[in-house]
């Protein structure tokens, strides 16, 4: 017994030693062999015998390497963390990794098998692409349009200023709120009929603007896309003011005692300080604005037409709409690959500009 | 003070800041006042009347969207699932983080990288599993039941077996399943938010009460917990937002109407034609009251917690 659990320590330290690109590689090739070994050998239970045995070995052998080290008892504080992973994570990401070769449609208990086709669908399916669009569209008029208003607001309340708290407590109640009153009041005042936005501007005079806002192709979306913004900006506005707090008041005295006007100090002292905030308010846009998807659904419901479709919308009404399980998970798969390729893009970016 | 133009300069920046932050300010406030003040006004006037707040206060617009919303279940189920999920994650959380930020054991490397790495993955597309795991859960629990019942009702009470069996099927599990799904949601961002407390706090308090006799799990009960308050403010009011708000995963997950959360009770004023808006906003504003009271009541905590988690990131 005393020499097994040798091995095993030994094999763990083999792995755990291992230089990270090493593992990486590891996981891509599991990844990989896991996807051509399903092809191949889709219709037989052998394969996810193995493949959820694979996963048990390795659970156990954790745990006996535990036993081995004596440090059992500090591995139960994370077991319900690791029970709840389990069931919530592993399970659906080989399940998905199933459903997304097969023609399915939610209730059969069979399944089609088609291999690649779900994924030769997304390719030529022109709706999702363009809800790939619209996403990316709503997402760069966060990047800019929010961030913006989000640095200007928080510059303004890093100075010396009355009130400072109460702004911030303000500035913060859109994130509270429910998407789906956000969505439900703003369809309100946007409405065409019986709008606020139309009897403000008629009554200001300016009659030519007034028009369907959200069933009009050409607004729908940048109307959907600044209440997206008008929702969001709090984040952003509280982390900048948080790193612009951090900068230290001498660098600011320095550069006016060295005759530096607003700008310059802006561009030269403010601005490389905190470009590491920059980047985390930037991921964090990213990655929410790509997921929005209930403000929409409260807003417009995806229309006129697929003008307001983002990719979680699509995925939803394969899902709901047209019962095409497999074509959803094949989507969600997509857009989750999309996601990892730009998150990596921009952890490799942020080393460069941490690095310049 | 000797006025001078650096004065001047000052008072004049200072007056245009603040009516750049007062504008913003009005935006996001507005929207609020609207929703309420259109609550109390009848469906008649509400799209003449577009003064912020009616003359005569239609106060009774409450009561019927309490009633004819049935808010009073939601209400009681929202409160139900966001105290459960909350007081979960921070448990689950709490222990995990502990582990990860302060022992050394075979396995915590991988797993931290795992929890992190599921941060990455949008849980949108992970509906579909998700759904599947469910119902699949459900199918298994009911043959189990199925197979369990005869031999029960040999040694139990009939109406007792039934009666169990049915709350089982139609109470425990969905909620329970529901309450899992969104504990999971919110694990993966409180481990990484308290680790990073964890790893902050000094270790010698901890020390301490280990050379005093205190087991691992009274250190983590008796020290750690009770200084790690002001992460589990943060994670508590991030997650408690969270649950409350959340409505797809619940439609999707939970079978009937009378588990459904707070936002369900909004479908009902949203006919096909007409939609009733006074009715509408004041289940809006039943929605966003209790939620809102919160925030101001912690914002404290909450400006100090996502404050300290951005200079930390």
């Amino acid at each position: 017994m005393a020499v097994l659990a040798d091995k095993i320590k030994k094999i763990y330290n083999f792995f755990h030693d291992a230089a990270p690109k090493w593992k990486a590689g590891a996981v891509v090739f599991l990844l990989v062999a896991l996807e051509l070994a399903f092809l191949k050998f889709h219709d037989s239970r052998f394969i996810w015998v193995t493949v959820y045995g694979l996963v048990t070995v390795s659970l156990l052998f954790v745990l006996i390497a535990n036993f081995a080290k004596r440090t059992f008892g500090m591995f139960v504080f994370i077991l319900p963390a690791l029970a709840i992973f389990a069931t919530f994570y592993i399970y659906p990401f080989f399940k998905v990794l199933q459903l997304s070769h097969n023609a399915w449609d939610g209730i059969a208990p069979t399944m089609d098998f088609i291999g690649l086709g779900n994924f030769k669908e997304i390719m030529q399916d022109k709706i999702w692409w363009g809800a790939m669009r619209n996403a990316g569209y709503i997402t760069l008029i966060a990047l800019t349009f929010q961030n913006i208003l989000a640095l200007s607001l928080a510059m303004a309340c890093d100075r010396q200023i009355k009130a400072k708290n109460m702004y911030r407590v303000i500035f913060f109640i859109p994130p509270v709120l429910s998407e789906v009153v956000v969505g439900l009041i703003w369809r309100w005042i946007y409405d065409g009929d019986y709008g606020l936005l139309n009897y403000a501007l008629a009554s200001m005079g300016f009659k030519d603007l007034v028009h369907n806002w959200l069933s009009d192709p050409k607004t729908a979306l940048t109307c959907v896309a600044i209440i997206h913004c008008w929702k969001g900006f709090g984040w952003g506005f509280m982390i900048l003011l948080a790193g612009l707090q951090t900068i230290p008041k001498e660098l600011y005295e320095a550069a006016r005692v060295d005759g530096a006007n607003v700008w310059q100090t802006f561009k030269n002292v403010t601005i490389p300080l905190m470009i590491p905030v920059f980047v985390l308010v930037a991921i964090l846009t990213i990655l929410g604005t790509m997921q929005v998807f209930v403000l929409i659904l409260s807003m417009t419901g995806g229309g006129p037409g697929y003008h307001t479709e983002v990719p979680v919308t699509r995925i939803l009404a394969s899902m709901q709409g047209s019962s095409m399980f497999g074509y959803a998970c094949a989507q969600g798969i997509t857009f989750g690959f999309i996601l990892m390729l730009v998150s990596f893009a921009q952890i490799g970016l942020s080393r460069k500009l941490k690095q310049a | 003070m000797k006025i001078n133009k650096y004065v001047i300069t000052t008072a004049a920046t200072n007056s245009f800041v603040h009516a750049f932050l007062i504008i913003v300010s009005a935006t996001c406030i507005f929207p609020l006042l609207w929703m309420l003040g259109s609550s109390l006004k009848t469906q008649s006037t509400v799209f003449s009347d577009m003064s912020l707040f009616p003359s005569t206060m239609q106060w009774k617009n409450y009561l019927v969207a309490w009633t004819e919303g049935g808010f009073g279940v939601y209400f009681l189920n929202s409160v139900f699932y966001t105290v459960t999920v909350v007081f979960g994650i921070i448990m689950v959380s709490s222990w995990a983080a502990y582990a990860f930020s302060r022992m050394n054991f075979p396995g915590k490397n991988i797993f931290f990288f795992m929890f992190l790495g599921a941060m990455m993955i949008p849980l949108p597309g992970a509906f579909v599993p998700l759904y599947v795991l469910v119902n699949n859960a459900r199918n298994f629990l009911l043959n189990g039941l199925a197979a369990a019942t005869p031999v029960l009702l040999r040694v139990l009470p009939d109406a007792f077996v039934y009666g169990s069996v049915r709350f089982i099927e139609e109470q425990l599990f969905p909620r329970s399943a529901y309450i899992l799904c969104m504990i999971n949601v919110g694990l993966s961002l409180s481990i990484y938010m308290l680790k990073t407390f964890f790893d902050k706090m000094p270790k010698e308090l901890e020390d301490a009460a280990r050379i005093d006799g205190c087991s691992r799990m009274g250190i983590w009960r008796h020290v750690a917990l009770p200084l790690a308050k002001p992460a589990i403010a943060v994670i508590t009011i991030y997650n408690a937002l969270n649950v409350w708000n959340e409505y797809i995963l619940a439609n999707l997950i939970l079978p009937s109407k009378s588990l459904m959360p707070l936002q369900r009770g909004l479908m009902v004023f949203q006919g096909e034609h007409v939609t009733q808006y006074p009715l509408l906003m004041a289940g809006m504003t039943i929605t966003v009251l209790p939620i809102l009271i919160i925030y101001l009541a912690m914002q404290r905590f909450i400006i100090k917690g996502i404050t300290a988690g951005a200079v930390v990131g």
